[in-house]
């Protein structure tokens, strides 16, 4: 998995609530059996219209943001199917964080398996960020995951919360499956133990 | 011992290692797969050179993309893409040794109805799947949640997951239902009022005389829906209801095991004393049918209401609700039950089992549907689908105009060729009314499988009990 350390980059607004994993990758583009390659069909149906031309305002179409690397959205992003399809065309765009007043569970646990940071800050701070994005490609946040600081282009700094697990493994760039394989000694001793409680399992 | 919630007596039976920041690694019972979410995962174990750990306990079946024309065993049903995806499928079930129910076999159908039936699912038991409707099994007692396609790598090469614990979330509905009301009315007036993100960070358990009241059906249709609500789970303690529907399936225990089982599961309730988080009571008498009018669950409202106008909600909620009513092609103040509709859908995880089909059933019975609609039902499962023949459940539905299909998730979202067209109005049984949730510009109304049957007969959203 790819690290995360420090990020500088272009925040792009996206005020809506709700922001489902449909709205981010239509099934459409599920039946893939691979992980890259989703990027040109992040937010397919509000990116590009019926005969697949870009919307003009949509916001990642905009000469500003195309390059885009942070996200500042509304509360109970990532809401809806548990498709890491959703990250992977979030991660394969380019977008590495996404800012929200709150994340749906699956999708946030999701974000860290693949390299991407979610922030969850209250709705006043985001409102902030939210306004520091609009002010386009010149406005760059710095994000520190070490540090847990974002500092907006005004020199603002601003603290989050992040699992101490979480920030160790997107930090380290661990990979969470040779990370429990280490444990499968304790893993056999539950099992056996478990097995002989519940035989029928 | 301090007093427990059924959550956490569950957590503690399956908590395999903790660390010191709560990090936790819990074991997992069932693991239930099917073809959209998983290729990537069963790509990464052949990377790094790994096995299934315990292919015993992993089950798979494809559902998602399956054309559910009876016409399907032809390959020319399937699109390309949507093939690769089924004989991936195949293959890697093959390959890596688990159970496996291909589209030929009777068996198979919705990955969240095919556990129950089986007897995958048993009270007490972690259950996950790389879809977010796992939620279903806990209808019997079961921590029961969606993961990733990391996680259910993860699963496949350790059988385990790594979790942070959740709050404990208790919805108690008193009382008794009102004729016409179902168990799809209580999980939709819940996210109403809870809204889609008041159940992040908890696992539900749904208690309360109305849900002890429900059968198994309807419980897994409470369930199904938590994450609708933003919770991790939802949790339903089993009881004798319970205990009847597992016995006898193919895979519960037998003998004296069952007789193990069966005293353990009688321990899974949530203590007296136990300690909530947070509480929310609905009185079952107050729940009327519902439907959705906007583009998330929470938009709901009794069907005697009216279309609602931004200006009713504050907040983010104005913008997203002047949105959702230009998507859906609505007016405020209009009254729901003149909304006129295209298309009927029943089916999907929610509500495609044998009872739902009864319950559309007796209204459709020696009735037709309006002239013009496009209405299809779409059976959770290959042996629903028998079992309704056998009823004579099939030729109501026939006799009625609709189509009667193999069983598959369809136009609950839409993969396989089972989609709307733009503006194309829907009374659903399904469980998202996102935006181009069942096809691209499709607009989506959910509810229970009696409402959309009402709906199918008058060509408009309507009371069922104006039917009854
Ligand atoms: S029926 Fe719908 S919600 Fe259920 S598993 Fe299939 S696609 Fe998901």
């Amino acid at each position: 998995m790819d690290k995360f350390e420090k990020l500088t980059g272009i925040a792009a607004p996206m005020p809506m609530i709700n922001i489902d994993t449909d709205m981010i990758i239509p099934k459409l583009f599920l039946k893939t059996i691979k992980r890259s390659g989703l990027g040109v069909n992040l937010f397919d149906e509000m990116r590009y219209d019926d005969d697949g031309n870009e919307r003009p305002d949509f916001v990642l179409n905009k000469p500003q943001y195309r390059d885009a690397e942070i996200l500042v959205a509304g509360d109970n992003f990532g809401c809806g199917s548990s498709r890491e399809h959703a990250p992977w065309a979030i991660g394969d765009f380019g977008i590495r964080c996404i800012i929200a007043p709150s994340f749906a569970d699956i999708f946030y646990n999701n974000c860290f398996k693949n390299g991407i940071l979610p922030i969850a800050l209250p709705q006043e701070t985001v409102d902030l960020l939210m306004k520091d994005a609009g002010k386009g490609a010149n406005a760059r946040m710095d994000i520190d995951l070490e540090a847990q600081t974002i500092t907006t282009s005004d020199g603002e700094v601003i603290r989050f919360e992040v699992d101490a697990f979480k920030k160790h493994c997107l930090l380290e760039g661990l990979d969470d499956i040779g990370l429990t394989l280490e444990k499968a000694a304790t893993v056999d001793a539950f099992e056996a133990k478990a097995s002989a409680e519940r035989p029928w399992v | 011992m301090s007093a427990k919630t059924l959550y956490d007596k569950i957590w503690d039976a399956h908590l395999a290692h903790e660390a010191e920041d709560g990090t936790s690694l819990l074991y997992i019972d069932r693991h239930l797969v099917h073809e959209v979410t998983s290729p990537q995962a069963f790509e990464g174990l052949r990377m790094a050179g790994r096995k299934v750990r315990n292919p015993e306990k992993t089950i798979a079946v494809p559902d998602h993309n399956v054309p559910t024309t009876l016409d399907r065993a032809n390959a020319a049903t399937m699109t390309e893409d949507s093939r690769i995806q089924v004989e991936a499928l195949d293959k890697n079930a093959r390959d890596f040794g688990i159970h496996y129910y291909p589209v030929s076999d009777v068996r198979q159908g919705i990955v969240h109805i095919v556990g129950p039936e089986q007897g995958w699912t048993l009270p007490g038991m972690t259950v996950v799947c790389g879809d977010s409707h796992t939620a279903t099994h806990g209808a019997f007692g079961s921590l029961a949640h969606g993961i990733g396609t990391s996680e259910v790598e993860h699963v496949l090469a350790t059988q385990t997951l790594i979790q942070q614990k959740s709050k404990n979330m208790k919805v108690e509905i008193t009382g008794k239902l009102r004729p016409g009301v179902t168990a799809k009315d209580i999980t939709l007036s819940v996210i109403g009022e809870t809204g889609t993100a008041g159940g992040t960070g908890y696992v539900i358990e749904y208690c309360g005389e109305a849900i002890r009241d429900l059968s198994m059906e309807g419980r897994m249709t409470v369930c199904n829906m938590a994450i609708e609500g933003g919770a991790r789970a939802g949790l339903i303690a089993p009881d004798e209801k319970t205990f009847d529907y597992v016995k006898g399936r193919p895979h519960a225990p037998k003998g004296a095991d069952w007789d193990k089982a069966l005293a353990w599961w009688k321990t899974l309730h949530s203590d007296a004393d136990a300690h909530w988080d947070k509480v929310i009571t609905l009185r079952a008498e107050d729940i009327a049918p519902v439907v959705t009018w906007g583009t998330s669950p929470e938009d709901v409202l009794p069907i005697t209401a009216d279309v609602p106008a931004p200006g009713d909600f504050e907040g983010g909620k104005v913008d997203a609700v002047k949105r959702s009513l230009e998507y859906m092609g609505l007016t405020p103040g209009t009254p729901l039950s003149a909304v006129e509709i295209d298309t009927v859908f029943i089916g999907s995880c929610t509500n495609g089992r044998i009872e739902d089909l009864r319950a559309a059933a007796a209204i459709l019975k020696g009735r037709k549907i309006k002239q013009g609609l496009r209405a299809m039902i779409v059976p959770g499962s290959g042996l629903v689908r028998a079992q309704a023949e056998e009823e004579g459940l099939a030729d109501i539905f026939k006799d009625a105009g609709f189509e009667w299909r193999l069983a598959g998730c369809s136009m609950c979202l839409a993969m396989n060729p089972d989609q709307l067209s733009p503006g194309e109005r829907c009374a659903a049984t399904s469980n998202r009314n996102f935006e181009g949730r069942q096809g691209r510009g499709g607009r989506t109304h959910l509810m229970s499988p009696a409402m959309a049957a009402a709906a199918a007969i008058t060509g408009k959203l309507t009371d069922v009990r104006e039917m009854m």
